[in-house]
């Protein structure tokens, strides 16, 4: 049996702060390159072009029923066998916004098949550019019923983040496994971790929930 | 060295790392589907101290990641006397932490059936567990098999994570190989399309085909 050392945990608070933040900005940075690509994926997949529909629409299917953990391998070493050789950070996001950007990719097809198709009709019929009936017609509709799936996926990719220790980028569980390794002590890092992951997470998606009342209720959009 | 002969050379080792995945992957389904029953039925009982030991079950394994749940459960178990072997660790980590996602779907899916459902159960007078079992649950049942779709999907995901613990699945013999050869994109390609394949040709067949068996036996198809 072994003792709980509360003064192993203060002495390596310290680093942990600094990997909660790593962990955090690994976080920020793969959710803002989803939601982008994920833009980018579903746009692409309601052009008229047939081969780039379909190709659009498997890619995304293949991203999202295969292991993240794989993804980013693939990511990380098939670059430097063509000579490109991609930091673990630059990988690391790559590869989990490609695989969130597919996800929301699906978000953002709901929200945009909610708008009614008489939209879409009268958009055309005053003969606004395409490009225009997205961003100021279709988009601010889609937006709300996209939300809570939008912030799902935002509290999903900060849990997936630890995967990205695999790969060397010095986040939570990175440091967790570092520490195991210097002083042979897993209880308490690995229970931090936990924990820290539990206390961002928990309030993460309730404060979602009341930020998606919100939008719902200030577009008059209560049910 | 040509693709066919990478293959030649290696696909022993990919398919004894696939068959570890699909044991894997089964036997996590198992434990998740086990889990996610007992505690979506419990998070719906009438007893509070039931339904709090399901609501703190629920939001420990979701609020955290598969990783460190795994990770815990192999380094950090056995410090307390209990020694699970790298493979019953993989798949109960995955296992326990779908479950969590799986008894919300359980609950969604009850509180779903129509409240009439219930009160005409009532009213023909029949005990609640006749209520449950031949009433509520087989409506349950039709109405949460498409999000349990998605999440044997990721059932199936999630197992590449015991790779980490040295469970020699798919992931773990890809990475072996990687290693070995420097060939990334072959291995890491190749797992990635048998992954699809088990995806697409076995998981999601078998759940449409599921789906319409079940809601053509309860006259809904």
């Amino acid at each position: 049996m072994i003792e709980w050392q509360w003064e192993l945990v203060w002495e390596l608070a310290p680093r942990f702060v600094d990997a909660t933040g790593k962990t955090l900005m690994a976080a920020g940075g793969g959710y803002g390159i989803a939601v982008i690509l994920g833009l980018i994926f579903v746009v692409a997949q309601r052009t008229p072009i047939r081969v780039l529909t379909f190709t659009m629409r498997e890619f995304v299917e293949l991203v999202r029923s295969t292991p993240l953990l794989l993804q980013i391998f693939f990511v990380y070493y098939v670059g430097p066998q063509f000579g490109l050789i991609l930091s673990p950070w630059t990988a690391g996001l790559i590869a989990i916004g490609v695989h969130y950007g597919a996800y929301l990719s699906e978000v953002y097809r709901g929200g945009i098949e909610s708008v009614s198709k008489g939209q879409w009709e009268a958009a055309k019929a005053i003969n606004l550019p395409i490009v225009r009936t997205y961003r100021r017609i279709v988009l601010p509709q889609a937006l709300p019923p996209a939300i809570a799936g939008m912030g799902n996926y935002l509290v999903g990719i900060f849990k997936d983040t630890p995967m990205l220790s695999v790969i060397g980028v010095a986040e939570l569980m990175h440091t967790a496994t570092t520490i195991g390794a210097e002083s042979y002590r897993y209880l308490e890092p690995y229970t931090m971790v936990g924990a820290i992951f539990l206390a961002l997470s928990l309030p993460a998606a309730f404060f979602i929930n009341v930020f998606e009342k919100w939008v719902r209720r200030t577009l008059g959009m209560v049910k | 060295m040509t693709y066919v002969e990478f293959l030649q050379a290696h696909s022993g080792r990919m398919i004894d790392g696939t068959i570890i995945t699909v044991y894997q992957f089964l036997l996590s389904t198992v434990v998740a589907i086990g889990i996610a029953i007992l505690f979506g039925l419990m998070k719906l009982s009438k007893n509070l101290a039931v339904r709090s030991v399901a609501i703190i079950y629920i939001e420990i394994f979701r609020g955290t990641s598969l990783l460190v749940q795994l990770f815990w459960i192999f380094f950090v178990l056995p410090l307390f006397g209990i020694h699970l072997d790298k493979f019953t660790a993989g798949f109960l980590a995955v296992g326990l932490n779908m479950g969590a996602y799986g008894a919300e779907l359980v609950r969604g899916a009850i509180l779903a059936v129509p409240q009439g459902q219930w009160e005409a159960a009532i009213a023909l007078n029949m005990s609640s567990r006749k209520r449950m079992w031949r009433v509520v649950l087989p409506q349950a049942f039709v109405i949460m098999l498409p999000p349990w779709g998605n999440l044997i999907i990721e059932i199936l995901k999630g197992t590449a994570l015991v790779a980490l613990i040295s469970v020699t699945d798919l992931m773990f013999e890809v990475r072996q190989i990687n290693i070995n050869t420097f060939l990334s994109i072959e291995a890491f390609g190749t797992a990635i399309i048998i992954y699809y394949l088990i995806a697409r040709l076995f998981v999601t067949p078998v759940m449409r085909a599921f789906e319409n068996a079940m809601s053509r036996k309860i006259g809904r198809a």
